[in-house]
């Protein structure tokens, strides 16, 4: 089995969760300058209704696909109402105070959407049930698993509807000029209001699916899972260029794949000093990394450094 | 108010707290000595937030990874004072050294990232929590530095001499116990801390941090070397959480990377928060309300839910973090300068900035 590229399979099927986790980052960083901390959660949130459902449904005939697009399609409104609310509830009185006040909120709101799915979900972590058949194909001594596939296959397309509606339906349009300028978007008659509250609920569908996506490929879905995925998705979005909808898809991927590298050769390497437990310290310092030596990002442009 | 516009008065009010504050452990003691140790907690937690106040609240930096520097802290005084790598330093050659090391990790990690947005800054420390918590979970092997998840264990308690603060002695009729003794070594040390806050935001360097925190930019024209500030920030508060952790280390006796998760830093966070940012007393006040408020759930909630549903239904711990939560977004979108604003916050929260974003 050829492990390079099995660790090059394994990192695009993760980097293409943290690209479609980090699109949420980026579009709400684009548009109100705001890193919404409790992005990690709302995926947690959608991972954990999706579960939920599928349980419910997996003792019937229905097909597989069928009952995890029953879970995607109960957990994608769910996580939308659940951004709308922390918009309105936790950023929009906010909006136009310090920088810190709305960090600080949405450190609280990622806390309360945390402990809420512990007393909905409890402790335990949730278990995928053996449903889908598992399927792998061989590619040139790896091998690549039809859940893979799907994960891949699902996030390009969620990427390229994104791409299109920003770019090309009237809605894009709008978010585009409210991200570039709101007090001018607002006199062009735009409802800035409504096209940040919109912008999130896209965000948090993105990341509903990103949600059901990471707990099909691990098996379970945990009320903690959020965090992690969410901090790493954000190196990913700031690697890419935070506010770049090119650059987090792009971020994600190159940090999937690192990740996945250096959680496989980091044991080589050091001569097993460290081992593939620090997989998780990768994406941080892929983050630091960039700070220091390119804050824009890849493809990002220049960060102002107002604090 | 008129009354304590009186020196007098005033100097009687001191008094009267001096001697709350005297005769509290034999009080909490008669209520059990869990309470003392409890109270001891809470100290500690008051040393914590107003070190992270001197980040968070004089600097404007918000910094997510502040347990960082109290794990530091509290596992070089582990290592220093254990049977793990059988080294016995006194206390007063460790609390420095840990205040040190604790300060280059704060200069380390500050250095690539204050030239940034606050933002990233928060990010980078969330980060950097989670990649200390990691390294200590797992530099067990292949030397075995941190003893991995177990932790250390049979921590040397403070000790002069043939005096430990650990033993029980009984001293003019009254019984000091351990956690008594901590106590009163930990309220000097705490009256001595909150001196060096008080001074520190009225002293040169404390004016400097609140241009910065005010606008980065103006402050910069007038001449004051903001990177060099906010560093100067973090690697203070960074050294606070040093010496907090060592002392938390020679307390318990006992340390493993579960006691410095994210959650402790988000608490820390939210003492500041709820109290007021960068106002001494209300960061005190704010870190003694959340340590107790949740000791006195666990012990309230419980048997009342236990009695009404015969099981428990919401646990205690579950209660305090959504207590947390809440008071961080009820604060910033109700009461954003804290229980005791400082007078700053509240001339600069009165008239929000401009911008729309």
């Amino acid at each position: 089995m050829d492990i390079f590229l099995q660790q090059i399979i394994n990192g695009l099927t993760l980097g293409s969760v943290y690209a479609v986790v980090a699109l949420g980052y980026t579009m709400v960083y684009g548009i109100i300058q705001l890193i919404n901390f409790a992005h990690g959660e709302v995926v947690m949130i959608g991972a954990m209704v999706a579960f939920s459902v599928i349980t419910a449904l997996a003792g019937t005939a229905l097909p597989p696909v069928l009952i995890v697009l029953a879970g995607v399609l109960a957990a994608v409104p769910v996580c939308m109402l659940v951004g709308y609310a922390m918009e309105r509830i936790a950023y929009r009185p906010l909006r136009g105070a310090p920088r810190l006040a709305p960090l600080i909120t949405a450190i609280g709101i990622s806390i309360i959407l945390q402990h809420v799915a512990l007393l909905v979900w409890s402790r335990n972590p949730l278990a995928f049930p053996q449903i889908i058949p598992l399927v792998s194909f061989d590619v040139g001594g790896a091998i690549i698993t039809g859940v893979q596939i799907a994960i891949i296959l699902t996030s390009v397309l969620m990427m390229v509807g994104l791409t299109l509606m920003v770019y090309r339906t009237k809605l894009g349009i709008a978010m585009r000029a409210t991200s570039q300028n709101p007090q001018i978007a607002g006199l062009m008659g735009i409802d800035i209001d409504r096209i940040i509250a919109f912008t999130f609920i896209v965000g948090a569908a993105l990341g509903a699916v990103a949600g059901v996506m990471v707990g099909t490929y691990y098996g379970v879905a945990h009320y903690t899972m959020g965090s992690l995925l969410g901090l790493k998705a954000f190196s990913a979005a700031v690697l890419g260029g935070i506010g770049n909808l090119a650059g987090a898809m792009l971020g994600g991927i190159l940090l999937g794949i690192v990740e996945a590298l250096g959680a496989g050769y980091i044991g080589d390497l050091t001569n097993n000093v460290f081992g593939s437990n620090y997989q998780d310290v990768f994406a941080f310092l892929v983050l630091i990394a960039v700070l220091v030596f390119r804050p824009s990002g890849l493809l990002g442009e220049r960060v102002g450094d107002r604090a | 108010m008129n009354i304590f516009s009186k020196p007098q008065a005033k100097w009687l009010g001191v008094a009267l707290v001096a001697i709350a504050l005297v005769g509290l452990p034999f009080a909490l003691a008669a209520a059990g000595t869990a309470w003392v140790r409890i109270t001891n907690l809470a100290i500690l937690f008051v040393f914590l937030s107003l070190g992270l106040n001197i980040v968070v609240g004089f600097a404007g930096l918000l910094d997510l990874g502040y347990i960082a520097f109290y794990a530091v802290g509290a596992y070089v005084y582990a290592l220093l004072a254990s049977p793990h790598f059988n080294l016995h330093l006194p206390f007063w050659v460790i609390l420095p050294i840990g205040a040190l090391v604790a300060c280059l990790f704060g200069v380390l990690l500050g250095a690539p990232t204050l030239k940034l947005r606050g933002d990233y800054l928060a990010i980078v420390t969330l980060g950097f929590g989670e990649i200390v918590r990691i390294f200590l979970n797992n530099l067990s092997q292949p030397v075995n530095i941190t003893n991995g998840p177990q932790g250390i264990s049979r921590i040397d308690p403070f000790s002069f001499g043939a005096f430990s603060f650990s033993q029980t002695e009984t001293l003019f009729g009254l019984v000091f116990s351990g956690p008594i003794k901590y106590y009163y070594l930990l309220l000097a040390l705490l009256l001595l801390v909150i001196v060096i806050n008080l001074r520190l935001q009225h002293s040169r360097i404390g004016r400097a941090w609140e241009a910065v925190r005010e606008d980065e930019i103006a402050a910069r024209a007038m001449g004051i070397n903001t990177t060099g500030i906010k560093l100067l920030a973090f690697a203070m508060g960074a050294s606070f959480g040093g010496v907090a952790g060592g002392m938390f280390a020679a307390i318990q006796g006992f340390i493993s990377p579960e006691s410095f998760v994210l959650v402790e830093s988000v608490m820390v966070l939210s003492m500041v928060v709820l109290g007021g940012m960068g106002n001494v007393w209300g960061v005190v006040l704010g870190a003694v309300l959340l340590s107790f408020v949740p000791e006195l759930l666990r012990y309230t909630v419980e048997p009342v839910q236990k009695s009404l549903f015969g099981r428990t239904i919401i646990e205690p711990e579950v209660i305090r973090m959504l207590l947390f939560g809440l008071a961080l977004v009820l604060m910033m979108l109700y009461r954003p300068a804290g229980l005791l604003p400082s007078a700053v916050r509240k001339r600069e929260l009165a008239q929000p900035k401009r911008s729309a974003q």
